[in-house]
């Protein structure tokens, strides 16, 4: 099993159905997991965790749209450079600065929802985007764009959750 | 008397003869056992019939111990010596403790763990708790008529890796097989799925003597996914106790008090709070050892206002726990309550009002957890043929990091990572010429070093000296079902590869638990050699019957050599299993194993690939 996908017998692609993914994933995890070989000696159990892990993690990377697009591009040889590449499109970036300036200035929880609705609707749209470059299109260089636009939309949704710790 | 015996007296035992396996709710106020006899989950009563053991635990200058009711009875009288809570006290420093000048003991505070000191000597929780366990084992191996294989021990699904290492240890010193540790919550979960048929997403609000936990799951036929947990490790009933206590010594103005009254005035509020459970009001009253009485009257009223703040912190954990499972209140399908502490009509109240239902209260809120872990041992004893057992897919509390520079935490698996889960992150050498590289462990969500519990320091020696950043250290944290953590390192650039593997500093290293395993035998030291005979025997029996098990359904997966090879080592281990040679039945079994590494692995690839085809032929169906 070469890669993610192959693992739960998917074709490699972003638009995913997650029904598929998850029944795969459990499928799995029932013939391998631990809980299995509760009973079998150290060298069967030792096998089960490793491969218990490699799915959690498989399954983890394949069920954020953020990780499966960096996967993909990565598959196709293309380094998404989530670390090193800031540079953003002037508008994104306006857009990224009201949203920041929104969250400071919400201290109560609706005006927190009303944000956090807002970012998880931006998000939906990029990811609509993402699988046309990534699928139909294979313009790999663009999608690792939107894919850098998507994790910064992911953090900011990351610190509306903790902002509600603030307010809650 | 061996209810569950099948085979008839004379007859080989049957392959597939149950494994007795039980569940332990090792909670801060009662411990329980709980087994599945004729198919359904049932709590073991002792000889008298009551199914609680009060958690306490009670030490004699002579090396007695008193466990349960006896203990509970002398706790006033004899409070330094009578261990209550030792749950709170699991994994962790003196300085983590709240409310220790409440606590009438002698506290120590040994590196690790806290210890107390009675007139048996310095105990630490771990040795309590092991007291706990050998009755709750010794109680089940009388009630079922033989040799228990092995026990699910529940714990908090909020406590950390320290918390659960101590509760393994307990477990191994108390001479029992930990098959695994099970969060309170989850098997709470297992319980209440099981009997109602429950699909959908579920709430299990579970406020025990000592610890909250909420975590959120989804409930579909063989499968109990949990989404998100959050809690409070160090808020429980006790806390309410601890409010009336206060309220008391306020109100009667009393002057500090000394170990015994401490230890009677908690043992009266306690009772307060749970009579006015069912009644508006509650009187208390007690003889102090200074002569001055104590009268006075609780009304509920003063109760819910006392304890307003304690309710409401339940609260957050749950907002969050619905946050980080993407949830909100309108998903939830029914909120199952938990722990005796949940009684308590506020806790009602609140927990109603937040999820706009009433919450679910038709299972014993103090049986429930061990219930279900009566049911995930079944399991994992293999009694349960596939098709009819199910899968637990769990996930750890908090995150697991490490610290960089200027004391920040790094997270490298974030919390609710569903596990076994494991993670690399490399590090840089920032000196010329660096030959070693330390690390701490840490775990939390907070952002400073300082505000997470540290769980591990260790070094990585050996690294060849190179220019600063050339050095890459390769960390890796694997966390197995158990959810307990292992980390290794190693450098990557050359070949020199150093690699260590730590175990948190609050665990209790190999020979720790050997000296308490002596300790506990020094009045019978045949014992010890009895129990490494028995336990090797035992292990190389159940090595032997998965081996074959395994051989049998997956034999075709090997060459005729492969196998051979195999057979070789199962017939050389099966020559040696039934001697009192424990050395040579160690041996033979680790070369077993050995010999079945490759099989192992071609067997778990197999099982994908079994899944993945009998999906497709699924989809065929449709």
């Amino acid at each position: 099993m070469k890669n993610h996908f192959e693992l739960f017998g998917l074709t490699p692609a972003f638009a995913l159905e997650a029904e598929s993914l998850e029944r795969a994933y459990r499928e799995i995890q029932s013939q391998i997991h631990p809980d299995r070989y509760a009973q079998a000696g150290d060298a069967e159990r030792r096998a089960s965790l490793q491969w218990t892990t490699r799915v959690n993690e498989a399954y983890r990377t394949l069920k954020s749209p953020v990780q499966r697009a960096r996967y993909l591009l990565e598959m196709n040889g293309v380094d998404v450079q989530f670390e090193t590449n800031t540079q953003m499109p002037a508008e994104f970036l306006m857009k990224q600065l009201a949203l920041r300036e929104a969250l400071e200035e919400a201290k109560q929880p609706a005006a927190l929802e009303r944000l956090q609705a807002q970012v998880r609707r931006e998000k939906a749209l990029l990811e609509k985007h993402i699988a046309r470059l990534l699928d139909a299109e294979k313009d790999y260089a663009g999608a690792a764009g939107e894919a850098r636009k998507l994790m910064f939309l992911d953090k900011l949704d990351a610190e509306i959750d903790l902002a509600f710790e603030g307010v809650g | 008397m061996a209810l569950l015996q099948i085979a008839e007296p004379g007859e080989s035992a049957a392959p597939h003869q149950r494994r007795l396996a039980v569940g332990i709710d090792l909670g801060t106020t009662n411990s329980l056992v709980a087994a599945v006899r004729s198919g359904a989950a049932a709590v073991l009563p002792d000889a008298r019939g009551r199914p609680l053991l009060p958690s306490i635990v009670r030490y004699f200058a002579d090396g007695r111990v008193e466990v349960g009711y006896a203990a509970e009875a002398k706790q006033s009288e004899d409070p330094k010596n009578t261990i209550v809570s030792a749950k709170r006290y699991m994994g962790r420093g003196l300085k983590d403790v709240t409310h220790a000048e409440n606590a009438p003991y002698d506290f120590l505070d040994a590196p690790g763990m806290l210890q107390i000191r009675t007139v048996a000597g310095p105990k630490s929780p771990v040795e309590v708790s092991a007291e706990i366990l050998k009755v709750l084992g010794a109680r089940a191996e009388a009630s079922l008529g033989d040799k228990l294989t092995g026990v699910v021990i529940t714990v908090p699904a909020y406590f950390d890796d320290a918390q659960r290492q101590a509760t393994k240890d307990a477990g191994r010193l108390a001479g029992l097989n930990v098959l695994r540790l099970l969060n309170e919550p989850t098997a709470a979960a297992i319980a209440y799925g099981l009997d109602n048929g429950a699909e959908g997403t579920y709430a299990v609000y579970d406020l025990g003597g000592g610890t909250f936990d909420i975590s959120i799951l989804k409930l579909s036929k063989g499968v109990f996914e949990v989404v998100a947990t959050s809690g409070d490790a160090a808020l429980g009933g006790d806390d309410f106790d601890q409010r009336v206590f206060c309220w008391v010594v306020e109100q009667a103005k009393l002057a500090p008090l000394n170990a015994r009254d401490m230890r009677l005035l908690l043992v009266k509020s306690r009772q307060a709070k749970e009579y006015l459970t069912m009644h508006g009001e509650a009187r208390i009253t007690a003889k102090l050892s200074t002569g001055e009485f104590v009268d006075l009257d609780l009304d509920s009223e003063t109760f819910c206002r006392i304890t307003h703040h304690l309710v409401q912190k339940t609260l957050a954990p749950v907002r969050k726990a619905l946050r980080d499972a993407q949830l909100a209140v309108e998903d939830i399908k029914g909120v199952v309550m938990v722990g005796g502490a949940t009684r308590m009509p506020q806790i009602q109240h609140v927990v109603g009002e937040f999820f706009r239902r009433d919450p679910l209260n038709n299972l014993d809120p103090d049986k429930v957890v061990a219930l279900g872990a009566a049911m995930q041992a079944d399991v994992l004893a293999g009694n349960k043929p596939a098709g009819e057992d199910w899968l637990l897919l769990d996930v750890i509390p908090l995150s697991l990091g490490i610290e960089t520079m200027g004391g920040l935490a790094e997270k490298i698996i974030p919390r609710n990572s569903t596990i076994p889960v494991a993670r690399a992150q490399e590090f840089t050498t920032f000196k010329d010429g660096q030959t070693g590289m330390s690390f701490h462990v840490v775990q939390g969500e907070r952002e400073l070093v300082a505000d997470c519990r540290s769980l591990a320091r260790f070094e990585l020696k050996g690294i060849p000296p190179m220019a600063a950043g050339a050095g890459r250290v390769r960390v890796t944290f694997q966390v197995d079902a158990d959810g307990l953590l292992s980390v290794s390192a190693e450098e990557r650039t050359t070949n020199a590869k150093a690699s260590v593997t730590v175990k948190p500093s609050y665990g209790l290293g190999d020979t720790d638990i050997e000296r308490m395993l002596r300790d506990s035998f020094e009045h019978a030291k045949d014992d010890m050699h009895a129990r490494a005979r028995h336990e090797a025997r035992v292990d190389a029996q159940r090595l032997l019957e998965a081996v074959r098990a395994a051989l049998e359904a997956d034999g075709a997966l090997l060459s005729a050599a492969e196998r051979e090879a195999i057979e070789r080592q199962v017939a050389a281990l099966a020559a040696v299993a039934a001697s009192n040679e424990h050395r040579a039945i160690r041996q033979a079994s680790d070369a077993l194993n050995k010999a079945t590494e490759e099989f192992a692995a071609r067997r778990m690839d197999a099982g994908v690939r079994r899944a993945l085809a009998g999906r497709k032929i699924a989809t065929l169906e449709l």
